[in-house]
């Protein structure tokens, strides 16, 4: 099988598509992006892993089962609407602290951020749930 | 409060009446009686309210909005049924105690008993009439609890559910007919219709509701050509057959025509409906008694018989016809309650039913055998029972009747000929003769089988040697109740010689002279096979024999288990529905401008269509995953170009991992072959064709409707001032729908654990591997 | 424009409506996935169409300006790709293990397995 070409490219494409799906959820707040995107990116890089060097190696990098990430996603969404039910907001409302950094200025930090992120988990969890899955089953019956 | 009370008391002794399983039957029996006797004394101390017009309304709000309210309203001819309701039932409980002494199910008898009571208590107080709707429909249900009693039985669940059918069928039409009313009257309370009754009898529905309504009482009272469930309830054990089936139940579409009379009455089509279908009633009941041998039958039909009579009096709409109705069904209570009880103790005691198998049963039986004497003289109208002066009235009536009086004498003569035979065979009969074939069985019953029937056999009596009695205090308020006009009701025994007494000694004569020719009549009738030709109950048989055959036709026809099937049926419609709104909407113009269009737009376009159409006819999974994929870019590229980031990147992220996910899946199908036929997939050509022109439509249209664009605003103005976001349609997902959003990952999550648990799961042991 | 893409939006939603008739279980897909996109550019379409005008607020602007493009039917269609996304991964498993339990993609087939 061809798949030289494969493991080449992905061993230097997955890196690039995870670091810019970092970006792309950061800057989500205010250029395209966000979590849905960034975790779509995130995921299709493991996935790239997982067809190039077998889902083995792509459950390593992952470290964690998908599986924990679509539930610590899903919490961390959840949990992203306690500091406006703390102060008397409806539950999910934005909240928004404004440290003053040195260097960068006023930093806007506030749950819809936190919100996204528990997508942008949820969303990889999800996507490599599907993927190993079918993956591991693929390898089982090659054998 | 008099109305409401009795029936909650009476509501809750039947809730918990199960609980008197472990008190033995007799003393149940007259425990339970207590509360209805003592309500029948207390309703007894309101007759001189009621004498003169006096009612007395009460009401509770329910569904205001739809104008149901608890109203309950108390006056002349409500109040003579509760009387029959409550005496009677109070009788029929002591009675049932004793039928059912060592029953293993008697605490549940005595709970549908009771619930019957109150259900029927309601029906004669309501005044909105879907209250009294309610209280119908609950007597129906207690009626099949009732006749159904003995569930070991399949004659006894097949009677119940024919009944409860073809009363249950009446019900919805009487459902019908009284919204009708209401819609015609304005109001669903009769104290409101009585005042507007001649808005209604002029309105165009008033025909319709009628017919509904009529529908409704005749098949509750048995009018033919609904009798036939009437005679079928005989399975229920006696008391039920004394209480419901002839004193009471039965009489509610009686009670409902007298209660509606002053509304819908005095038209020529209530005249006519009425007067014809009591009269048919009459006649084909009593012949269709003539042959039968078995006690509860004889009485069944001649039942039948009596409430056609009711209904035909009802329908003559005179005053003389009211209190000959008014005065019957006082005579026919008590006379036909009491024979019901006494076939039921011979049955329990002389363990027959059969008239043929008894005989001398007064020697043994001298209490029952006395109640059963006064009775049937009641019956067939002897003086100086009450029967006389009801059987005299009612002559009168017919002879005044506005029309046809001569066929309806005729017909009464007849009929109440047939029912002097009647009482002969079944309270004469039995007690007189040679000794019983069993005598050493046959013996008399305890204090409770007896007294029931005794004392209402007494009433006859007490009532027709002092018809004063309940001339003015009961009859006097009940007529005029249903004549909506004050009626003087003097009653009097003996009238001198006129030609009714003439009409009453004819009547006698034929009646005795039927009773020596029984014999005879049985074998006629068994030879013309008169029942089953004057039975509708064959074609119910038929009907309710299709049912489920049908059904089940229906089920396999619509329900054929091919996707296919159900998706074609679906789109059709859309099809269907869609165009036409398409077609009927107004205003709309299509916008069928092509505007900016740019040569690059139109060859994405083009080859996006050029993508379909190899999905379409691909042979392979490959070419057809591939031109999915230029579909999906194209529709990416069509997003960056109309100014939308953020769908065109998750839409080629998608597409790509969906393209993925698809070679992981499809490697292992099979190649795509040909599995319709040809017209199949002309017919399904078709229909995608009409689906995709009835969505190019939909989308021209829309895109020309200038949308309220408040919203869109609103999160234009805001996001960056309020949620600190330049990009808006991020600020949406995760600000200002946030929640949408978290619903939406919780669905990817149930997705994700689906897949995860089909891909683990293993084919046999069903345990995750 | 208007009119190409509705015309595109009625081929694709026309192609859909012929897959998910067919026995073909892998076709089904197809077909839900080709009326999916559909209905996505109908929503698109029907909230107008602009040119260059990305619903993003310009540095220096409180406000998005005149003339922008809609960012509600964006909102509800990116949802939308998402959600089908997860429908056609489930649904592609689906497939796959029906196939695998009844060796058949063709839908009678698989119900006369069952019974």
């Amino acid at each position: 099988m061809s798949a030289v070409i494969l493991r080449i490219a992905t061993k230097y494409l997955s890196p690039v598509l995870l670091i810019v799906s970092l970006v792309l959820l950061l800057r989500g707040h205010n250029d395209p992006g966000g979590g849905f995107i960034g975790g779509l990116l995130a995921a299709s890089g493991l996935a790239l892993q997982a067809l190039a060097y077998g889902s083995a190696r792509a459950r390593r990098l992952l470290r964690y089962d998908p599986r924990t990430f679509i539930g610590g996603g899903l919490l961390l969404a959840l949990s992203s609407g306690i500091p406006a039910l703390l102060s008397g907001e409806p539950w999910l409302k934005g909240y928004w602290w404004k440290p003053e950094l040195p260097l960068l200025g006023a930093l806007p930090l506030g749950t819809p951020l936190w919100f996204d992120i528990g997508i942008y988990f949820t969303v990889i969890g999800f996507t490599l749930t599907i993927v190993f899955a079918l993956a591991e089953h693929d390898e089982r019956e090659e054998y | 409060m008099e109305s409401l009370l009795p029936i909650l008391l009476i509501l809750i002794a039947a809730a918990f009446a199960p609980l008197l399983q472990r008190v033995p039957g007799r003393v149940a029996g007259w425990g339970l009686a207590l509360l209805p006797g003592a309500f029948f004394i207390h309703f007894l101390t309101l007759l001189p309210a009621v004498q003169n017009g006096g009612e007395r309304l009460f009401t509770l709000p329910w569904i205001p909005t739809l104008g149901i309210s608890l109203s309950f309203r108390f006056e002349g001819l409500s109040l003579l049924f509760a009387l029959l309701v409550l005496g009677v039932g109070a009788l029929v409980l002591v009675y049932a105690g004793g039928y059912l002494a060592g029953h293993a199910r008697r605490g549940r008898f005595f709970s549908f008993m009771l619930l019957f009571m109150a259900s029927m208590l309601g029906v004669v107080l309501a005044d909105n009439l879907l209250l009294l709707f309610v209280f119908w429909e609950m007597t129906s249900i207690a009626s099949y609890l009732l006749i159904g009693f003995y569930t070991d039985k399949e004659k006894s669940r097949r009677s119940a559910l024919q009944a409860l059918l073809v009363t249950g069928f009446g019900g919805l039409a009487l459902l019908a007919g009284i919204i009708l009313t209401g819609v015609a009257g304005g109001s669903y309370d009769i104290a409101a219709l009585l005042s507007s009754e001649e808005a209604l009898r002029t309105h165009g529905l008033y025909l319709p509701a009628l017919l509904l309504i009529l529908l409704g009482a005749f098949t509750k009272s048995a009018q033919v050509p609904f009798h036939f469930w009437l005679p079928g309830a005989m399975a229920a054990p006696a008391p039920v057959s004394a209480y419901l089936h002839s004193a009471t139940m039965v009489k509610a579409g009686v009670y409902l025509l007298a209660r509606l009379n002053p509304v819908f009455g005095g038209t020529e089509e209530w005249h006519y409906l009425l007067t014809l279908a009591g009269g048919a009633t009459m006649v084909i009941g009593a012949f269709l008694a003539a042959p039968q041998t078995d006690l509860k039958r004889l009485l069944a039909y001649s039942t039948v018989s009596a409430l056609g009579m009711l209904v035909m009096l009802i329908g003559l709409s005179t005053d003389l016809a009211a209190k000959a109705a008014m005065v019957f069904l006082v005579v026919h209570s008590l006379y036909k309650g009491a024979l019901f009880m006494v076939a039921g103790v011979i049955d329990h005691q002389a363990g027959s039913r059969d008239v043929r198998e008894l005989h001398g049963l007064a020697r043994v039986m001298p209490f029952t055998a006395a109640a059963a004497f006064l009775a049937a003289l009641s019956m067939t109208g002897f003086p100086p029972l009450l029967g006389f002066i009801g059987k005299e009235l009612m002559y009168e009536a017919k002879m005044q009747a506005p029309s046809a009086s001569v066929f309806l004498l005729v017909a009464g003569v007849l009929a109440n000929a047939v029912n002097i035979a009647v009482a002969l065979i079944v309270g004469m009969r039995p007690f007189v003769g040679r000794k019983p074939v069993r005598p050493g069985r046959a013996h008399e019953g305890p204090v409770s089988l007896w007294l029931g029937p005794l004392l209402l056999g007494l009433g006859g009596l007490v009532f027709g040697l002092f018809p004063s009695l309940i001339g003015r205090t009961l009859i006097e308020p009940a007529v005029q109740s249903v004549r909506a006009e004050h009626v003087d009701v003097a009653l009097k025994l003996w009238h001198g010689i006129n030609p009714v007494l003439m009409l009453s000694l004819l009547t006698i004569v034929v009646g005795v002279l039927m009773f020596l020719l029984r014999l005879r009549a049985r074998r006629v009738a068994a030879e013309l096979r008169v029942p089953e030709l004057l039975l509708p109950g064959g074609l119910y048989r038929r009907v309710v024999d299709a049912l489920p055959g049908a059904a089940g036709r229906m089920v396999r026809h619509v329900q054929s288990g091919y996707l296919r099937a159900y998706l074609f049926t679906i789109l059709v419609v859309f099809i269907l529905l869609a165009g036409y709104t398409f077609l009927k909407l107004p205003g709309w113009p299509i916008d069928t401008g092509f505007g900016d269009v740019s040569f690059y737009s139109v060859g994405l376009v083009v080859l996006m269509i050029a993508a379909t159409i190899m999905v379409l006819v691909a042979r392979t999974r490959l070419v057809a995953i591939a031109a999915l994929g230029v579909i999906g870019f194209g529709i990416a590229a069509i997003y960056v170009i109309y100014s939308a980031p953020d769908l065109a990147i998750t839409q080629i992220l998608v597409e790509t991992l969906t393209v993925l996910i698809f070679l992981f899946v499809i490697r292992h199908l099979p190649r795509f072959g040909v599995r319709s036929s040809v017209p199949t997939q002309l017919r399904d050509a078709v229909v995608a064709v009409f689906s995709g022109i009835v969505v190019t439509l939909y989308s021209l249209k829309a895109s020309g409707v200038q949308l309220d664009t408040a919203i869109s605003t609103f999160f234009a103005e805001n996001s960056l001032p309020a949620a600190f976001g330049r990009n808006v349609v991020n600020v949406i997902l995760v600000d200002f729908r946030a929640m949408d959003t978290l619903g939406e990952v919780t669905v990817l999550a149930v997705a994700a654990i689906g897949v995860y648990a089909m891909m683990k799961l293993r084919r046999g042991n069903g345990r995750v591997s | 424009m208007h009119l190409l893409i509705a015309i595109l939006s009625g081929v694709l939603f026309a192609a859909g409506v012929w897959l998910i008739l067919r026995r073909s279980l892998a076709r089904l897909v197809l077909g839900l996935i080709l009326i999916s996109h559909s209905a996505s550019l109908v929503i698109f379409t029907s909230g107008g169409l602009q040119h260059a005008e990305p619903p993003l607020v310009e540095k220096g602007a409180t406000a998005l300006q005149t003339p922008f493009a809609d960012p509600l039917p964006q909102a509800l269609i990116l949802t939308a790709i998402v959600i089908s996304f997860g429908l056609f991964a489930f649904f592609l498993v689906l497939i796959k293990r029906a196939h695998q339990e009844t060796g058949t993609d063709d839908i009678d087939a698989m119900s006369e397995v069952e019974s």
